[in-house]
């Protein structure tokens, strides 16, 4: 049964994927890749790893379309086709492709028990965990404490993003906010929405955006026991922002979060997790060794990740609506 | 002491979101001065401790070493390490002015936190004993640096961003494939580790075709990232249209660890330099040859003397895989030599081209007219580090050649050391093109006057000037290090 829904998965994907490839327009290939994502998303649950689904799904099919769209905003709706035929890049990608297929010959087959990565590092993460770290979620436990350095170069990396993505759009994204302001003063208005007319849009907004919030708390806090954590709850709690300046217009999403208070936490959230480091090298750890942060080290641990993870969502959340401001704000300057 | 080898890469990490909050170009400024001095004297504190007393490693979270992640120090990692800190201890300074002339006031505080995260990544990719953390550092490393290189003046810089973050992309995702090939077959993550499972598995003499796959991506996702010939179409672009601060800063150091990258892969995971010289090490062999020659031609053609030293480059990072691919302690002496050499000529030779830039706005070789007159240290300047670029004795330049050819000679190879004469040869000629243009020709008859560049370009310029000449006299420092990390190489882990 499962290996019948992986042939489909993998079939779709693949026809995704040529379509994305093949389609001019870009609105399409955009809605594509959000399918493309959810496909991979439930590849991924099919192998058990429910986590990266979870990721997979809210960053891939949710934010990063919407990010897309809103890239697609500053250009045209069009691929221009190419003066030539890319063939060399053909060739590229088939040997590439098939230099792939020559190296999983030796690799040891899907899930075999005694393949060496479930040998040699994986049994303590799986037996040990429990009990040096504490969360029932194993995934967490690797995430936020054995591989936490990674998790914080991962959260730098989303910060980077955000502040690459506002110093490199940033010149017409000051004119705008000045505007803002202007027309703030003179009129103090709601802006006309651009989805302003559609009434069972808004209705339904209007109750989904709570939930959307509330659950997004939900997958932050409860990381520890099932799949979540904080860059699934930043995602989902910007894009419950993000729904919400679609429908109410964007001068009502930023008189609620402004560009500021995003600015400001977004680096707070990196600091955070800096911060919870260097306190466990006060306390006479390594850095980011939770087991100081208590007098039980179980304890410290649970601390420490509820922290980190803390700050992961906060970046996350600041750093992804950044990101669509920055994008909506050029789309309105230059139209 | 013992948190030492974190420090490096926590403060310019911390510091990067500080200058965001704080949102004022002086203030993060001063921030970004602090954190990259803080850095570069604990990484002299480690190097000293590491030639000293042996290598040291540190584990983040205190978890050992196959299940957390390590920070590993030894020999070569002191050497980049010091490279990558002493070049943006030296650049920091100077990018005050060259910053504020080159980057509206508003953006600059995200340009300081942007070079921060990349200072940060480089640093953390050299300090890290484990495979994923390495690509995590990557990631932030090159993220940063096509937002850098995007944030240059002339609208042309987003292209050539562009060009580099798709190029940069590809190389990144190889080397995460590699990565993830030599997972599967190892079950760890740690560098030294993967080394002995590779052997205690008897995966290395078997021929194991995920083995050479994995080599196979991580070798070409490397060469992407270090500009290897016939790989590096996208330097020339990104040198010359990125800020000038951003060129100097990657020029010297970004290549220069995606070559430690190569290192640690080839000759630490596979082991002694034998294998090594058998499989890879021919491979490499005819590009970077290819690099030298080519590069160099190419780079007597060019107008934009920017895109000529970034060709010059090109023509560089080939001596370095040259003298890595002869896997012999001498030739990867000369190698590793050259990454700290290269690293002090192009960064003085880029700062003078800032300089140029900052007073006559462009580094056109008309521009260079008369300016040897109008801006004499500057010229000066360019001069030594044009001698210390073909390789000219007293200066650090000749130290890294001179092995290099030693190297060849050692393996009897007279093709290739004629090849490396021939390309010094080549450096001569487009470096005089400019140095003739300074000095010979008279300057632009209604052009008003340019005065000699502010001091505080002038004074971490000849900065470097002073190391070219130093490091060409007494060579103790670099040498002693550069052949302990050799040897240690060739003895593998």
């Amino acid at each position: 049964m499962e290996t019948t829904i992986d042939i489909v998965l993998l079939t779709f994907l693949c026809i995704t994927a040529m379509a994305i490839i093949h389609i001019r327009k870009l609105f399409c290939a955009i809605m594509l890749l959000g399918i493309f994502s959810l496909l991979s998303a439930c590849l991924f649950v099919t192998m058990d790893a429910v986590d990266v689904a979870f990721t997979e799904a809210a960053v891939g099919t949710g934010i990063s379309t919407i990010l897309l769209l809103g890239a697609m905003g500053q250009t045209n709706a069009h691929e221009k086709r190419p003066p030539y035929q890319p063939i060399l890049a053909l060739l590229v990608v088939l040997v590439t492709g098939s230099i792939l297929i020559y190296g999983t010959m030796d690799l040891p087959a899907f899930g075999t028990p005694d393949a060496a990565i479930h040998l040699h590092v994986a049994p303590r993460y799986i037996q040990q965990s429990p009990i040096e770290v504490g969360p029932p979620n194993m995934v967490t436990s690797v995430l936020a404490s054995y591989r936490g350095y990674d998790t914080l170069g991962e959260t730098a990396v989303i910060f980077t993003a955000g502040i690459a993505l506002v110093a490199l759009l940033s010149a017409p994204y000051k004119k705008n906010e000045l505007a803002v302001k202007n027309e703030q003063g003179s009129l103090s208005t709601i802006q006309p929405a651009t989805l302003h007319d559609h009434l069972i849009l808004r209705i339904i907004g209007k109750m989904f955006i709570p939930f959307i919030l509330l659950f997004a708390l939900y997958v932050q806090f409860h990381g520890d026991y099932g799949p979540g954590g904080g860059f699934q709850a930043g995602v989902i709690f910007a894009s419950g922002i993000i729904l919400y300046s679609l429908i109410f217009g964007l001068d009502t999403a930023m008189r609620v979060i402004s560009p500021t208070a995003l600015r400001l936490l977004g680096a707070a959230g990196l600091i955070l997790y800096i911060g919870v480091g260097i306190l466990c090298i006060l306390n006479g750890g390594n850095f980011l060794d939770y087991n100081t942060l208590a007098s039980r080290p179980v304890d410290g641990q649970h601390l420490g990740i509820f922290l980190i993870e803390l700050g992961v969502g906060t970046t996350v959340f600041a750093i992804m609506v950044t990101m669509f401001y920055a994008f909506s704000f050029r789309g309105r300057h230059s139209t | 002491m013992i948190h030492l080898p974190i420090v490096p890469v926590i403060i310019p990490l911390l510091a990067a979101p500080l200058c965001i909050i704080f949102r004022s170009k002086q203030l993060a400024w001063s921030i970004a001065l602090a954190a990259t001095w803080t850095s570069f004297c604990v990484s002299i504190l480690l190097a000293i401790h590491v030639v000293a007393v042996g290598p040291l490693s540190y584990n983040i979270g205190g978890w050992p070493a196959p299940w957390g992640i390590t920070y590993y120090i030894d020999t070569l990692n002191a050497f980049v390490l010091l490279i990558v800190s002493g070049m943006s201890a030296v650049v920091l300074p100077y990018a005050r002015k060259s910053v504020e002339m080159e980057i509206d006031s508003s953006t600059q505080p995200y340009f300081y936190s942007l070079l921060l995260i990349c200072i940060t990544g480089l640093l953390g990719i050299t300090v890290t004993g484990d495979a994923f953390n390495m690509y995590v550092f990557l990631e932030l490393s090159s993220l940063s640096s096509y937002a850098l290189i995007g944030m240059g003046p002339r609208r042309r810089a987003l292209t050539a961003a562009y060009q580099y973050l798709i190029m940069g992309t590809i190389g990144a995702t190889f080397i995460l494939i590699g990565i993830g090939l030599l997972y599967s077959l190892t079950g760890t993550l740690n560098i030294q580790d993967m080394a002995v499972q590779l052997r205690a598995n008897d995966i290395l003499g078997s021929g194991n075709r995920t083995l050479i796959t994995a080599f196979a991506f991580l070798t070409v996702g490397l060469s992407l990232k270090l500009a290897l010939f016939p790989l590096h179409l996208w330097l020339p672009n990104a040198y010359s249209y990125a800020p000038s601060v951003v060129t100097i800063f990657l020029a010297a150091t970004a290549t220069k660890v995606a070559i430690y990258m190569l290192l640690r892969f080839c000759f630490g995971v596979i082991g002694n330099g034998t294998i090594f010289q058998m499989t890879l090490g021919k491979i490499i062999l005819i590009p970077a040859l290819a690099a030298i020659l080519v590069a160099s031609i190419v780079a007597i053609f060019q107008y934009d003397i920017k895109r000529m030293l970034a060709y010059s480059s090109v023509a560089q990072i080939g001596y370095m895989i040259l003298g890595i691919s002869f896997a012999t302690t001498t030739g990867l002496t000369a190698g590793i030599l050259h990454m700290f050499n290269h690293a002090l000529m192009k960064g003085l030779l880029f700062m003078v081209m800032g300089a140029v830039s900052y007073r006559v706005g462009s580094v056109y070789i008309n521009d260079f007219r008369g300016l040897g007159r109008k801006m004499p240290w500057t010229m000066a300047a360019f001069v030594i580090g044009g001698l210390s670029l073909m390789g000219v004795p007293m200066t650090a330049g000749f130290i890294s050649k001179w092995y290099l050819i030693k190297a060849a000679l050692e393996n009897g190879w007279w093709d290739v050391t004629i090849l490396i004469l021939l390309g010094s040869l080549l450096a001569v000629v487009y470096i005089w093109r400019v140095v003739e243009t300074a000095y010979f020709n008279p300057s632009h008859e209604n052009e008003e006057d340019i005065g000699e560049a502010p001091l505080s370009l002038l004074i971490p310029m000849w900065t470097l000037v002073i190391a070219n000449i130093y490091f060409g006299i007494d060579t103790s420092i670099p040498l002693n290090l550069a052949q302990q990390a050799a040897t240690l190489l060739m003895e593998g882990i």
